[in-house]
């Protein structure tokens, strides 16, 4: 017979699930469970500045992993801080688990302080939510929690605990399993064969790779399957690391930020097989105009993902990696000489915006150059603005590459906080983080979180004075009336940063900024290296917001 | 409740449990999709409920099954036109 507290019994239950780090902050609401943290000798806790940072962090231990990621927050405002947090985990899909205190059960509803309904607030932004009522509940939402964060399509998981119902005893007599991933139902074999004819009797087809085949590890099977069939390969901001950047095949990202042969292609394609993929209007464009011309194979682990935006030719309700390793011994090999030679000439006609090889003199060849001097293994984390498209469009993403976006939030502040979690899950590689002035301040005090923590993580950060992206919307579609996007005071980024114990480099006036990079990048734990960006750089070419993909502003005459 | 749209009911099974009306109609809520009219009752002895939910017969119906089948609480979702039925007598007893 055991007996303990509802807190000691959610520790001892992380433990078991194999959790060996928290991010968090205490408050009163959540202190018996920090009591009983204090005393694990199994999970250490780091201690973040700020909610919002505890649940980046988790994101980030979760998304260099694939597993689930535990954060604690305490009631009222350290949960309202958490869940934009949360709430982006939802939209990318990411297994974090987050554990909020709550007042005591006799006080809910009361308006008691630091109340708020935590339940209410987050059923729309996570997978799944609990209200613990009695501790000896735990035994089952613990293990639940984790199975459901991970199975199927993963997500993050909310548990709110009174704090009465951390202190009450729960007597119990055996463990609870621990909750893992449960296995995926196999697709039909009806849909499997409608695919392959679809796909051995199509023209010109395009493979539209997603953050789903990143998530079921299926890179090296859509590798295979876009060389056999010779078909080229789009992805989405999501999917980037799925292929080879330098792959004949590979185009690139599609949608807003795309290169303009990419979504050129696109417009002309005859079947399009999208992967792990959720027609996200960044992506497409305006939907009912993507791809005309083309029947969708569309796979995907989320039912209610299937037809939601586009109806599907066939859709195939499975693990991409498991339905495409089924595809592959009944596709046909195919030259198409054709198709391959009408995108060639779309290269040539819009060539690309992305640098070959990196140099400094714009942000575009600066990126490049960072992903050379870091590595095939490096882990790429970035904020939310211009520099996070420079980055997806010009690094040299390799499918060792770890790639941490804000995709379906975009959520300025994600970059630092998720970054430090990274170099935690993965303290041998190298973290680094490309940022904005914006988006650096959002979260800025997790710098002394990474201090704390001695991580390994260097922040280039690429700082034009103003909200890059919002300034580059008003100037195309606000007659340039820059509004509230530009900084009347100017951050000395460097001075900060050294208060926050960080070492720091500048390029501006560097007489060698290649020498400058490669000292910087070389120096393990906290760096900051701050280049100075021209306001003007522009993202290009751009998709205005609501239109079809085919209409690109910007860029032609850059080549 | 008379128009001209068609009305169907969906039967859905769930966990008995205070949270579960939320989840259920935050679903239709957030999408701005009315539900005209809800029955709801404990079954199996209070382990699970039944709400029967009379809603328009839109194109957004299949998307939001689909949706409400990935609730952890719900575990199943049918279609019973035949159900409207009910509505329409407890109508009559709602207005005496
Ligand atoms: C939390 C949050 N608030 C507002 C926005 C809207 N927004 C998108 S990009 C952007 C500007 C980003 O500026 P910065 O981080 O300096 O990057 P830059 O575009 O200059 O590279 C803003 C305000 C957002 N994405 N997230």
């Amino acid at each position: 017979m055991f007996s303990m507290t509802g807190a000691q019994l959610t520790i001892s239950l992380l433990e078991r699930q194999g959790i060996r780090t928290i991010a968090g902050i205490p408050g009163g609401a959540n202190l018996p469970l920090y009591d009983a943290l204090s005393r694990s000798t199994r999970i250490r806790h780091v201690l973040t500045r700020h909610e919002q940072g505890a649940g980046f962090l988790a994101q980030g231990m979760a998304r260099v992993t694939g597993l689930p990621a535990v954060c604690f927050a305490t009631s009222g405002p350290g949960a309202t801080n958490i869940l934009t947090a949360i709430a982006d985990a939802k939209l990318d899909s990411i297994p974090v688990i987050c554990i909020t205190g709550q007042v005591p059960r006799a006080m809910i509803g009361t308006d008691a302080f630091q109340e708020v309904d935590t339940y209410g607030m987050s059923i729309p932004i996570t997978k799944h939510n609990f209200l613990v009522r009695e501790a000896r509940d735990l035994l089952h939402i613990i293990p639940e929690a984790f199975a459901i964060a991970t199975s199927g399509r993963p997500g993050p998981v909310l548990i709110d605990i009174p704090r009465d119902v951390q202190l009450e005893t729960a007597d119990f007599t055996h463990w609870p399993e621990i909750g893992e991933r449960e296995p995926v139902p196999s697709c039909f074999d009806g849909d499997l064969d409608a695919a392959v004819e679809m796909l051995n009797s199509a023209r010109r087809p395009i493979l539209w790779l997603g953050g789903g085949v990143v998530a079921s590890g299926a890179g090296q099977e859509m590798l295979t399957l876009a060389e056999r069939a010779s078909m080229p390969v789009t992805s989405t901001l999501m999917g980037l690391t799925a292929m080879p950047h330098d792959h004949p095949l590979n185009m690139g990202m599609l949608g807003m930020h795309a290169q303009r042969h990419t979504n050129m292609a696109l417009e002309a394609c005859d079947l399009i097989l999208a992967a792990g993929v959720r027609f996200d209007d960044r992506a497409t464009g305006k939907v009912q105009e993507f791809c005309p011309q083309a029947k969708v194979i569309h796979i995907d682990i989320d039912h209610s993902e299937l037809d939601k935006l586009r109806a599907a030719s066939v859709a195939i309700l499975g693990d991409v990696r498991e339905v495409v390793g089924a595809l592959l011994p009944r596709i046909a090999p195919a030259e198409r000489q054709e198709w391959i030679g009408y995108i060639e000439a779309l290269k040539l006609a819009f060539p690309s915006q992305v640098p070959e090889q990196g140099g400094h003199d714009t942000p575009q060849e600066l990126i490049r150059r960072v992903g050379e001097l870091a590595g095939e293994n490096a882990i790429v984390v970035t904020d939310v603005g211009k520099h996070q498209m420079w980055t997806a469009q010009s690094y040299p993403f390799m499918p060792g590459t770890g790639w941490l976006t804000s995709g379906g939030l975009g959520t300025m502040g994600f970059g630092l906080p998720t970054a430090i979690g990274a170099a935690l899950a993965a303290p041998e590689r190298k973290v680094v983080c490309f940022s904005g002035d914006g988006s650096l301040l959002m979260n800025i005090q997790e710098m002394a979180t990474a201090a704390e923590q001695g991580v390994d993580v260097t922040i280039i950060l690429m700082n034009n004075a103003c909200l890059g992206l919002v300034h580059q919307q008003q100037e195309l579609f606000f007659k340039a009336n820059y509004f509230s996007s530009i900084y009347d005071v100017s951050v000395d980024f460097p001075l900060i940063a050294t208060g926050f114990r960080w070492k720091t480099w500048d390029l501006a006036g560097a007489a060698d900024p290649d020498a400058v990079l490669s000292e910087a990048l070389a120096h393990r734990g906290p760096t900051l290296i701050h280049v100075p960006v021209d306001r003007d750089e522009k993202v290009w070419p751009m998709v205005p917001p609501g239109a079809a993909n085919r209409t690109m502003l910007g860029g032609e005459c850059h080549a | 409740m008379h128009s001209n749209t068609s009305r169907t009911v969906l039967d859905v099974l769930v966990k008995n449990h205070p949270g579960v009306m939320s989840h259920v109609c935050g679903l239709f809520s957030r999408r701005a999709f009315n539900v005209e009219a809800i029955l709801c009752l404990p079954t199996d002895g209070g382990e699970e409920s039944r709400i029967w939910l009379l809603v328009n017969e839109d194109d957004r119906l299949e998307q939001m099954i689909r949706q409400m089948r990935k609730l952890q609480d719900v575990h199943d979702v049918r279609l019973r036109p035949a159900a409207e039925e009910t509505f329409a007598r407890l109508g009559q007893v709602m207005r005496e």
